[in-house]
């Protein structure tokens, strides 16, 4: 069953929008990172990236986003073409993969305020904990409207708005991880350089 | 046990914080008697079924821009309160005193943020939606929810910083509060976080808005309207909205990184543990002043309306305005650091930045040459937007002439933070902006009431605003290069300067009376409202809004036209073409919302709950924002259908326009 | 009206896309991981190179995640020039932060805080 070519129209308009949308999230982290860049080395004594990063840690974490970035591809593909169970199996699969990314930062965060480092050390670590977190916080959101989409199209056998509504999701995840490529290579690749 | 009660229910929050010294409490009583006697009123008359079913929850654009310019007539009274008292103060320099240093510091504080946040924004906010969805030959905005979203926000922010006159106290830290003097350590108060978290939420509706109507303009123009067809103003309103889309991220991450600092005891502007607050200052002004651009650039597209309606000649060189307006766009990102030249940076920096300044001058400039070209040899017609656009010419291009003074770093070194950058900047909002909204409004009053406004009134306050401005602000001129410094409640009297603060506070009483007037030219029409009717083309106009009835019914056009060629309404007129069509379709328009105010309404909470600590109304709030979102996200049949039956009724009342 | 399939289709081309995607930007990652953990270069090119290797794997994500470059270009021109006001935030704010420093003898604060002990009381 077609669209209308208004249903088409809106459709683009919305698609249009949210791509502005995440152009100004792009903006927001770069202020982020400018921040981090400009504090990189302000640690008032306290330990630096080098002294503090686990960076193979990290790159797992790197590579299991990655991945869900792949499936959520794999998603939205199946979503357009009527593969129903395929969709849903990539969907959760994305979930999965997210939570985990998610559960690997609760853990590094955790630790390092346990181990007295929290964003109150330094300005760094302020930087540090703020660009990061808000990437995370990012995850979060992503996830609970995973978690609402997985949902919806379960319980209402994937509605052409609920298709709509995905496609935007797929962006952005796939924003979210191109964000976390900076991150991982400012962050913690260059500022974990001994 | 009682007392840890206490803290967890009302956090920070208690009974000493709604005790105010005398000024304070009476604007604050003031205030709430006007909203009590207001929702009395409305209680008495019925009318709250109206409010709601045909304002608070309506998403069709005119009712939005009429609530965005109400609000921004109600903050520029407040405003303007404040100003009169800081003038006061000044006239009077400590003999007696009037205002106390932190009551001083508080108020010009207030000042700045509600004039540029709340008056210069929603002005042209309300503008942006009452024309350019009908200029553009289209029925609505492209997010219409978002919209009505996007006011709320803004009327949140809006309460939020009022809120202080009741309860708490303001920022005393100036309308950018630089740290780390509005760092926790510094200003431990409520002030800061009020000022902060007005400024988020109403920015967040800013940048939904952006996006609005950066959307709209380049997806939803009438079939024919190519991009160099479009009037100027669209052009302005879609590079304004550029702008804000580019800038204002930085705004929310610079001040979620000061309330990071003051709540979370983080350091990114702190003095010590490797803070830098200077950092702050670079971040904030990188948004500062793409801000001013974003204020000042859908007034310069009002004028290229009613400069050339007003000329009965199409505008002039309409391509380089265009050139123009996308160059100061671009531009207007390379020039932020001539806000902090004396602040540490070395030649290079200073030299690089300077110059810049100095190009986007140009710009501006051609644009101004080009609306005088347009009126030479045109029929020009004085009416009062006409007049104001007169006031406009002089005014702005002095401020913009002392701007390029200003933009020499070593002169600047001089004037900087000297009452010369204020005249400076008051010069360029009120001459550039505030006149350019005065002057839409005036100009397109009709279209949306179906009305004019009394010229007369017009006039008179159009020379006192004109003659009170000079009188107000060329003393500061002098003052600045004599040395007298910004922000100070007094000044030492063996300097035998008071004779010049005396002329500038009549100079403000002046434009008071213009104010005042205004407000009469609004009421005074009203009452004569039936005497003054008007079709839907008063001016003798030439882009398509004046095409429907005044003001247009809710589908705006019956028919979207075709658009052949720029000024396509004037063409229409020419070629006596018929307005009407025998053709109606059933049209789709979005059903009304309430879920714009509700969050608002948690928003507002929000506020409340992170400046007073009240952690459980923190939670409560961001949980029932997430649920409204996602109920009205979720949202599948969010539109109702006009009937063509119904179109077609009305579209035939309009034979006796 | 298909009926569904539960493989994915390997041959199609939007499947490609998303898989060449993934294979690339895993490399992407692994390189600029081994260059830093192994020291291959000293710190200073080591940072252009990470960078670079960032920017590389930006272009595949986008292109192949994104697929940016194919029909709108009104996505492109915007993610191009919100491109450019990154660059000039971050390296904007990097060079005036650093040159704020300009006149102030070139030292940490740590520096500055025990010449200032020293010379107190001039």
């Amino acid at each position: 069953m077609n669209d209308t070519p208004e249903e088409i129209a809106v459709k683009d308009r919305k698609m249009f929008g949210f791509w502005l949308y995440l152009m100004t999230d792009i903006i927001l982290f770069a202020t982020l990172f400018a921040t981090f860049a400009v504090l990189r080395n302000a640690t008032a004594g306290g330990p630096s990236g080098a002294e503090l990063f686990d960076l193979p840690f990290i790159l797992v974490a790197t590579l299991i986003l990655l991945t869900s970035s792949l499936t959520v591809g794999l998603a939205i593909l199946g979503s357009t073409r009527g593969y129903k169970k395929q969709t849903l199996f990539w969907l959760i699969a994305t979930f999965v993969l997210g939570a985990a990314f998610l559960g690997f930062e609760v853990y590094e965060f955790s630790h390092l305020i346990a181990e007295g480092y929290s964003w109150e050390r330094s300005a760094f670590l302020s930087a540090f904990f703020t660009l990061v977190g808000t990437h995370g916080l990012h995850i979060v959101v992503g996830l609970l409207w995973l978690g609402v989409m997985i949902f919806r199209l379960w319980r209402f056998n994937f509605r052409k708005t609920d298709i709509n509504r995905l496609a935007l999701f797929g962006l952005f995840w796939h924003f979210l991880d191109i964000i976390w490529i900076f991150v991982f290579s400012v962050v913690y690749l260059i500022g974990g350089i001994a | 046990m009682f007392e840890d009660i206490q803290k967890l229910i009302f956090g920070r929050l208690t009974l000493e914080d709604f005790v105010h010294e005398p000024i304070m409490a009476g604007a604050g009583i003031s205030m709430v008697a006007a909203l009590v006697i207001a929702i009395i009123a409305v209680t008495y008359f019925k009318k709250w079924g109206y409010l709601w079913r045909n304002w608070f929850t309506a998403l069709d654009p005119r009712k939005i821009g009429i609530m965005y310019l109400i609000v921004s007539g109600i903050m520029l009274a407040r405003g303007f309160a404040d100003v009169m008292l800081l003038r006061a103060q000044q006239v009077l320099n400590d003999s007696p005193e009037l205002l106390n240093a932190d009551h001083f510091q508080q108020i010009f504080t207030a000042h700045g943020s509600i004039m540029i946040f709340f008056v210069a924004m929603g002005l042209i906010s309300g503008l942006f939606n009452l024309i350019v969805p009908a200029m553009i030959g289209a029925r609505d905005v492209a997010f219409p929810f978002l919209n009505s979203a996007s006011f709320w926000l803004f009327a949140a922010g809006m309460i939020l910083i009022n809120a202080p006159l009741v309860v708490g106290e303001f920022s005393a830290a100036g309308w950018l509060a630089y740290p780390p003097l509005s760092g926790i350590e510094f200003s431990p108060g409520v002030g800061v976080d009020y000022w902060i978290w007005s400024l988020q939420i109403a920015g967040i509706g800013t940048l939904l808005s952006g996006i609005n109507f950066f959307v709209t303009i380049l997806k939803m123009r009438a079939p024919g309207m190519t991009l160099m067809k479009m009037p100027i103003f669209v052009w302005s309103v879609l590079c304004s909205s550029s702008l804000i889309m580019f800038a204002f991220p930085i705004l929310t991450a610079t001040l979620g990184m000061l309330s990071l600092d003051r709540l979370m005891g983080m350091n990114f502007f702190t003095s010590d543990m490797g803070g830098n607050p200077m950092m702050y200052i670079n971040l904030i002004w990188a948004w500062g002043h793409p801000e001013v651009y974003i204020l000042m650039l859908p007034a310069l597209g009002i004028f290229s309306e009613i400069v050339a309606t007003f000329s009965r000649k199409r505008i002039f060189g309409y391509t380089s305005m265009v050139i123009a307006l996308l160059a100061i766009t671009v531009l207007s990102f390379t020039v932020w650091l001539h806000h902090f030249f004396t602040m540490g940076s070395g030649a290079s920096v200073n030299t690089f930045f300077g110059i810049m300044t100095m190009i986007i001058a140009i710009p501006t400039g051609v644009k101004i040459f080009n609306w005088i070209f347009t009126m030479y040899q045109g029929r020009v017609e004085f009416t009062t937007p006409m007049l104001w656009f007169m006031g406009f010419v002089v005014t702005f291009t002095f401020g913009g002439l002392t701007g390029v003074i200003l933009s020499v770093p070593a002169v600047d070194f001089q004037l900087h933070n000297s009452l010369f950058l204020v005249a400076h900047f008051h010069n360029m909002i009120v001459g550039g902006v505030l006149f350019g909204a005065f002057a839409g409004f005036t100009y397109w009053f009709p279209k949306f009431t179906g009305f004019t406004l009394n010229e007369r009134i017009g006039k008179y306050s159009f020379w006192f605003w004109v003659i009170g401005f000079f009188v107000a602000f060329i003393p500061l001129y002098i003052l600045g290069i004599m040395g007298a410094t910004r922000r100070l409640d007094s000044y030492d009297p063996s300097l035998g300067w008071e004779g010049l603060f005396i002329v500038a506070g009549a100079g403000a009483v002046l434009v008071a009376v213009g104010f005042a007037l205004q407000v009469l030219q609004v009421v005074v029409s009203i009452i004569q409202r039936k005497k003054n009717q008007v079709g839907g083309d008063p001016w003798g106009a030439r882009t398509l809004e004046w095409s429907t009835t005044s003001p247009a019914p809710e589908y705006i056009f019956a028919e979207i036209p075709t658009v052949t060629s720029r000024d396509q309404f004037w063409e229409m007129k020419q070629q006596k073409k018929d307005l009407r069509t025998p053709l109606y379709t059933d049209i789709v328009v979005p059903k009304r919302s309430g879920a714009g105010v509700v969050i608002g309404i948690l928003a507002l909470l929000f506020g409340l709950a992170v400046v007073w600590h009240m952690v459980w109304l923190v939670v409560l709030s961001l949980i029932g924002t997430i649920i409204t979102l996602i109920i009205r996200l979720t949202n599948d049949s969010p539109d109702e259908i006009l009937k063509a039956s119904d179109i077609a009724k009305h579209e035939l009342q309009r034979g006796t326009q | 009206m298909r009926k569904p399939q539960l493989e994915t289709r390997h041959d199609d081309v939007r499947y490609k896309s998303y898989i060449v995607g993934f294979v690339l930007s895993v490399a992407a990652t692994l390189i600029a991981y081994f260059f830093v953990v192994n020291q291959v270069w000293p710190k200073d090119i080591l940072i252009y190179v990470v960078l670079g290797i960032a920017v590389i794997q930006l272009i595949v994500q986008s292109v192949f995640f994104l697929h940016l470059g194919r029909g709108s270009s009104l996505k492109s021109s915007t993610f191009l020039f919100s491109l450019l006001i990154v660059i000039v935030i971050v390296a904007g704010s990097l060079w005036i932060m650093y040159n704020l420093d300009y006149n102030m003898m070139q030292m940490t604060p740590e520096q500055m805080q025990i010449y200032m002990k020293k010379n107190q009381g001039l």
